[in-house]
């Protein structure tokens, strides 16, 4: 079967794993390059023991090398305002792991169908992939006035990247359950726990809304949403039932729905309570698939 | 020992006593009585930081920034403090702060992560702002992780970094080998916050300054998260009486205390059963009140949500675990 050429731009720990989720899947990506800018990388070192051709040029190289129609950009969001109209050029599809959102937010399991067109998605962030599907899943049965996510996550699984950037973090979160989920107004809290043995990543969404609905419809559009993240992060999944509760809030009492959710990782590179990782990863392999098929389609020409 | 710079939060940790709910009035009336005791720091803000009005921390009933303008305009020769829990609050927040004539900010993180402060330490720093490092629950890491988180912390450019008992499970001798690394490490002031669940608020102040803090927190009557904290003229009494002269007017304070914060109490601040589980098991003073709601909803001791809380590892931020745990609780009744 004829597969989509791809490369991961980035070695460090998102990029090795995102690796071996495509390694292990045998669907319409080929991977066809390993892109770093540090030889000495544990992810160029462990794609090199699998024989994925590798290179230490970073975009460079990924340009000198044919054939490649989409590539997964793992590294900062500085990187990628610089990556990105190369790619554009050179006619390759980026997948952007950054928060650099250079183009639209994409969420497999929402709105994925709509931008296969489109030569930049951005992936948010690894709370943006858990909890807007689960304000969209409100959304769509009862308008939300206001929602606010809980993103806790074990300390030793936050990167320096996220640290030093931890507003944009927030905001792009809190940005992306608007724009995605459909909210009107949103915030997003991460917390970050270090105790031991690492928690596991897990996530609470309160959504308060305008007025009473039908409680057993909400739940039901939960499940659903909560199945087709499933299919891509098989960790993903809801802790207890979501139940709607009567909250006080700034514009009085409304119904407020609570759902608590738990992602647990694959356990490809990242150890499995690394759900956060996990879920940033397996999106952006799905998105891949997605246009990698797509491209497939169209008889592997750009239109 | 050397005379602490005195720092009075209880319209700051005193927010989570009242569930939030000061008044632009009452604010007003006791930055001008604390001012005019010459106070010289008073904090005022949600309890939970800037920003902090959320389903899981709470909802205020005013607006904040209502509340800090009638404390910068009761201020006089007092500085005016705001708490800023980076994931709570933001950049935007401290800018406003700045602009709304806020002296200092504290920046409060879980005592392991300092490195997320960074950018917030540089915003405050540029907008003029003097900047109190916060590492909370400085009881569940050795003194020499708190050392070097404190020196993060002065790396970012904070003036000073506190010790912060979130929990009151420190004890003297827990607090000196904390408060005295911070002293060895770091070439800024070094202060203590207390909380009084097992009894010892007024007396580990008294420790911290043994090992030489140069800044202690207080509120009047000890109105804080849980069960509260060293009560601001007690410990303004025993410094007298240490011979450590504040310049701050007892008698004010006193006054203050007994007939405009004694009646806004919603519970009386003793060590319950409650708040001594709270501090025995090191979970974090600003649950109390959501544990307790939670106890009642779901009918179960709060006693055993508290401990779960403290195996758990819970941290600042996580009242959205208390709903996960009383429900896990429930479930495990059902099947008995």
């Amino acid at each position: 079967m004829e597969k989509i050429k791809v490369a991961i731009l980035g070695s460090g720990n998102i990029g090795t794993d995102l690796m071996y989720k495509i390694l292990k899947t045998d669907g319409a990506m080929e991977l066809a390059l390993m892109a770093g800018i540090d030889p000495e990388s544990e992810g160029l070192k462990r794609a090199k023991e699998l024989n994925i051709p590798t290179t230490a040029e970073g975009i460079e190289g990924v340009l000198g090398t044919e054939g490649i129609r989409i590539v997964f950009d793992a590294t900062s969001a500085k990187a990628h305002m610089a990556h990105a109209p190369l790619l554009k050029n050179a006619g390759i599809i980026a997948v952007d792991l950054t928060p650099a959102a250079v183009g639209p937010y994409v969420v497999p399991a929402i709105n994925l169908g709509d931008h296969l067109e489109l030569d930049n998605v951005n992936m948010i962030s690894c709370s943006g992939q858990a909890t807007t599907p689960l304000v969209y899943a409100v959304n769509r049965i009862a308008p939300v006035k206001y929602s606010e996510i809980i993103a806790t996550i074990s300390s030793v699984s936050v990167g320096p990247g996220t640290r030093q950037n931890l507003d944009e973090f927030t905001m792009t979160t809190a940005n992306a359950c608007q724009k995605i989920g459909g909210a009107e107004t949103a915030r997003a809290i991460p917390v970050i726990n270090s105790a031991e043995p690492p928690i596991m990543m897990n996530n609470t969404v309160y959504a308060v809304l305008h007025e009473e609905t039908d409680e057993a419809a909400v739940v039901a559009s939960i499940d659903e949403v909560v199945a087709e993240v499933q299919r891509y992060v098989p960790g993903y999944r809801l802790k207890g039932k979501p139940y709607i509760d009567v909250r006080h809030t700034p514009w009085g009492e409304l119904p407020t729905v609570i759902i608590m959710n738990e992602v647990e990782g694959a356990g490809d590179f990242f150890p499995n309570y690394a759900g956060n990782l996990d879920i940033m990863t397996a999106a952006a392999q799905q998105v891949g698939e997605q246009f990698a098929s797509h491209l497939l389609k169209k008889g592997g020409v750009i239109a | 020992m050397k005379t602490p710079i005195v720092t009075d939060t209880t319209l700051r940790d005193g927010s989570h006593a009242v569930s939030h709910s000061f008044t632009p009035e009452f604010v007003g009336q006791i930055v001008n009585r604390l001012a005019e005791a010459k106070m010289p720091v008073i904090e005022v803000s949600h309890g939970s930081g800037l920003g902090g009005s959320t389903i899981q921390q709470g909802f205020s009933t005013h607006d904040e920034w209502l509340l800090i303008e009638q404390a910068v305009a009761n201020k006089k020769d007092s500085k005016i403090a705001s708490l800023f829990v980076p994931g709570i609050g933001t950049r935007p927040e401290i800018l406003k702060a700045a602009e709304y004539g806020v002296d200092v900010l504290r920046v409060a993180v879980h005592c392991t992560e300092a490195d997320v402060s960074q950018q917030y330490f540089e915003q405050a720093k540029k907008s003029g702002l003097g900047t109190v490092g916060f590492l909370m629950m400085s009881h569940t890491q050795p003194a020499e992780v708190l050392a070097k988180q404190a020196k993060l912390m002065e790396s970012y450019g904070a003036d000073c970094v506190y010790v912060v008992d979130s929990a009151g499970a420190l004890v003297p001798e827990s607090v000196r080998e904390r408060v005295s690394a911070l002293k060895d490490a770091l070439s800024i002031n070094v202060g203590f916050h207390a909380h009084n669940n097992l009894g010892l608020a007024i007396g580990n102040t008294v420790a911290a300054l043994e090992a030489g803090a140069d800044q202690i927190d207080g509120t009047l009557r000890g109105l804080g998260a849980g069960v509260g904290n060293a009560p601001t003229e007690v410990l303004i009494a025993v410094l007298n009486k240490m011979k450590l002269d504040t310049g701050i007017n007892l008698t004010i304070l006193m006054d203050t205390a007994e007939e405009l914060v004694a009646p806004v109490f919603k519970y009386p601040n003793i060590i319950d059963r409650d708040n001594l589980a709270s501090g025995y098991a090191g979970v974090y003073n600003s649950f109390l009140l959501h544990v307790r709601e939670a106890a009642v909803r779901f009918d179960i001791n709060p006693v055993a949500i508290i401990e779960e809380l403290g195996r758990r590892g819970a941290v600042a931020g996580q009242e959205d675990w208390i709903l996960d745990v009383a429900l896990e609780l429930q479930q495990k009744e059902l099947i008995k």
